[in-house]
């Protein structure tokens, strides 16, 4: 068995097609320098740093919450891919949207959901961000752009081509990030939301978050080729890049999301990432991967300590600064559950609200159309 | 009052909601350059432009789907299934999106979305393109399922249909394409959720919807003519939402019931239907509920054989017969 695992996943570089990647060709490419990166205040830096450090805390918290049988069913946890929820949803403009899978909880978390609406949806509770209907892959809040949360691997792709269409219709300079595991690929509604994306030129960035296993089968053996050349075959441009590094996922999104927004041309970002946890809850972890390299990856490549490393040498934080800002996220996750703890169950009655808007706004009924645009 | 086709009829909804709402959308397979594959979308291109008349690829999964999260921000896309048989590729996007996405996210989230196209068999294109899925659909909260049978009730539902702020699943039939109605010049709509008695009558309650409710008026005039017996025709017009007091109602005054549908008889519209009456008025019934569906198999090619699958004026007075025995 452990003969026929796979080597780790080296991360390539791509035939960019616009790639203006500074560092590029140097020994080691600094992504900081990237106007996109260079702009960013201290404050700003920081503020990413907690972002990564919230999601990681909230979903070790959550998981120790699954383990105390407070939680049902699935639950997928988004450690070790920190740096790519972060680095794509803090380039988001007013006009911009988010889409994602099952692992949602990060993207979340990085277009500022709170943890404790979020904390509650996994507890089922009627303070959760979804009234706990939706459950741990259901998370939404379009006040934030952010579109869910879809259980269907691949299938909120289509969904997010229709929000890019929906923003080219009304003329708005916006894009839609629609995310993705490297499983989806090979869905065919994916093939279909790239064909209609190229075809109709509009603002949507495919985003594939490929951490390698698309549940337990590694991408060796499920994938043909490599997943975001699949581009060219729409005339699409894509790139690779590594998503370990906050900057390059910035440097490299933001040159697509522009592109999206103020060209409406599409276009596929494969991100290279790794999670430290099974595919859900109930994977064992034990078949598909060693161990080591898990260890591997959590030692040379993690993505908070990473950018923390970054931090402390660029002067930004020292690390007692980022011991007192993983000291304040723990507390937050921790009141997180507390308040998903004392919060109140869904009554019975509840079941069968937010079905029908008919039904549950009775009063305008005569007044259809129009009314929540 | 002019006289317009189902076919007119559908269009012309289209035509006013296009020029009401600039949000709602025309998008499908050949609806524009080739003005439609039944021609229900003749002409809107040229009056309407393509930003509003949008031709797709052959890619259901792809077009529906996108056109429910365009709805999300608030377009309004009325997609035209070529067939509703086609609904199983996108069955996806339909029934886990369009249905679920409300409810999941705690009714932040609105589809108002319009799926329309023919349901029907009777046509000899075989099983694949010859489904009638109105059982399917409405068995998911969160949809609505409506079936026209006339040109008028086509117009003034779908034109509540497209300012329907959740999704309605517009069920046509290719055969009635052609059938003609009265409709008034001014604009009316029809609400959904509510049954129609397309033929009142005391000795016995047909209910049925889309084509079938053509059928049974046919079967409820030879009823009168040959045998004195007077048949109510109820026209459900839409499956979800049920109007269950209106059949009730007709239930309460004839006592006897007969459902007839062109959709399969297992786990069918009548299942439905027939638990609800007995559940609700198994005092007021003088025989057992009987039913006339397609024969249990799938939509069979040959000609003649397919003619006598789906529900005919003759078997529904055969129906009725026995019911009044």
């Amino acid at each position: 068995m452990t003969e026929t695992l796979p080597p780790l996943p080296t991360v390539k570089k791509s035939p960019s097609p616009k790639a203006a990647a500074p560092g590029a060709g140097g020994a080691a490419p600094s992504w900081a320098v990237a106007e996109v990166n260079s702009r960013l205040t201290a404050e700003d830096k920081v503020a990413l740093f907690r972002t990564m450090l919230r999601i990681r805390r909230f979903e070790e918290r959550s998981l120790r919450a699954y383990q105390a049988k407070k939680i049902g069913g699935f639950l997928h946890l988004y450690v070790g891919q920190e740096a790519v929820a972060v680095g794509c949803c803090s380039l988001m403009g007013k006009n911009d949207h988010v889409i994602t899978a099952y692992r949602d909880h990060g993207h979340a978390l990085a277009v500022g959901m709170d943890m404790r609406g979020l904390m509650a949806e996994l507890y089922g509770k009627s303070t959760g961000c979804s009234k706990g209907k939706g459950g741990s892959m259901h998370f939404f809040d379009p006040s934030r752009n952010y579109w869910g949360g879809h259980g269907i691997v691949g299938g909120q792709i289509p969904l997010g081509t229709g929000i890019a269409y929906a923003l080219k219709y009304q003329g708005l300079k916006g894009a839609c990030m629609a995310f993705m595991g490297d499983g989806a690929v090979n869905q065919g509604a994916v093939h279909e939301s790239y064909n209609l994306a190229a075809l109709w030129q509009l603002p949507v960035v495919f985003v594939i978050e490929n951490n390698g296993y698309s549940m337990g089968t590694s991408q060796q053996r499920s994938s043909a080729g490599e997943l975001g050349q699949r581009a060219e075959a729409y005339s699409m441009a894509w790139e690779i890049c590594d998503g370990h590094d906050v900057y390059q996922v910035r440097e490299v999104m933001d040159r697509f999301l522009r592109e999206a927004r103020e060209n409406c041309r599409p276009g596929i970002v494969e991100i290279r990432t790794y999670r430290y946890r099974g595919h859900s809850v109930s994977d064992p972890d034990k078949t598909y991967r060693h161990k080591s390299e898990v260890e591997e990856y959590r030692r040379t490549k993690d993505p908070i300590q990473v950018f923390q490393d970054t931090l402390i040498a660029e002067g930004v934080i020292d690390p007692a600064r980022a011991e007192q800002l993983d000291a304040e996220v723990r507390a937050e996750a921790e009141s997180a559950a507390d308040y998903a703890e004392a919060s109140p169950f869904p009554s019975i009655e509840d079941i069968t609200k937010d079905v029908y808007w008919e039904e549950d706004n009775p009063s305008e009924k005569k007044s259809q159309g129009r009314i929540f645009f | 009052m002019p006289s317009l086709s189902y076919r007119e009829a559908i269009r012309m909804a289209l035509i006013e909601e296009l020029h009401r709402d600039p949000n709602v959308v025309v998008m499908g397979e050949e609806v524009a350059q080739f003005n439609g594959a039944y021609k229900v979308t003749e002409g809107l291109l040229e009056k309407f432009g393509p930003k509003r008349i949008v031709d797709t690829p052959i890619s259901e999964a792809g077009f529906v789907g996108l056109g429910i999260g365009a709805s999300m921000l608030g377009i309004r896309p009325v997609i035209e299934l070529m067939f509703w048989s086609f609904y199983s590729v996108a069955f996806d996007q339909i029934l886990n999106n369009a249905a679920n996405v409300r409810y999941m996210s705690g009714g932040q989230i609105h589809c108002p979305i319009v799926i329309r196209g023919p349901a029907n068999g009777g046509t000899n294109v075989g099983a694949t393109h010859s489904h009638t899925p109105e059982n399917v659909c409405a068995n998911h909260p969160g949809v609505k399922v409506v079936c026209p049978a006339t040109a008028y009730d086509a117009k003034g539902l779908l034109k509540s249909a497209i300012r329907d702020n959740d999704p309605v699943f517009f069920m046509e039939n290719t055969l009635l394409y052609g059938d003609r109605a009265e409709i008034p010049d001014e604009e009316y709509l029809i609400p959904i959720g509510q049954a129609n008695i397309k033929r009142p009558g005391i000795d016995l309650t047909i209910v049925a919807h889309g084509r079938a409710v053509i059928t049974s008026l046919a079967a409820a005039q030879i009823l009168e003519r040959d045998y004195d017996i007077s048949a109510e025709v109820v026209d459900l017009r839409s499956i979800r939402p049920l109007d269950e007091a209106t059949v009730l109602a007709s239930v309460r005054k004839t006592h006897r019931v007969l459902l007839v549908e062109e959709n399969k008889p297992f786990c069918g519209v009548g299942a439905q239907l027939s638990h609800m009456i007995q559940e609700q008025a198994f005092d007021e019934l003088d025989a057992p509920i009987r039913r006339v569906s397609s024969i249990d198999a799938p939509a069979i090619y040959s000609p003649p054989l397919e003619a006598e699958q789906l529900p005919t004026p003759q078997r529904v007075l055969r129906a009725a017969l026995e019911t009044l025995r």
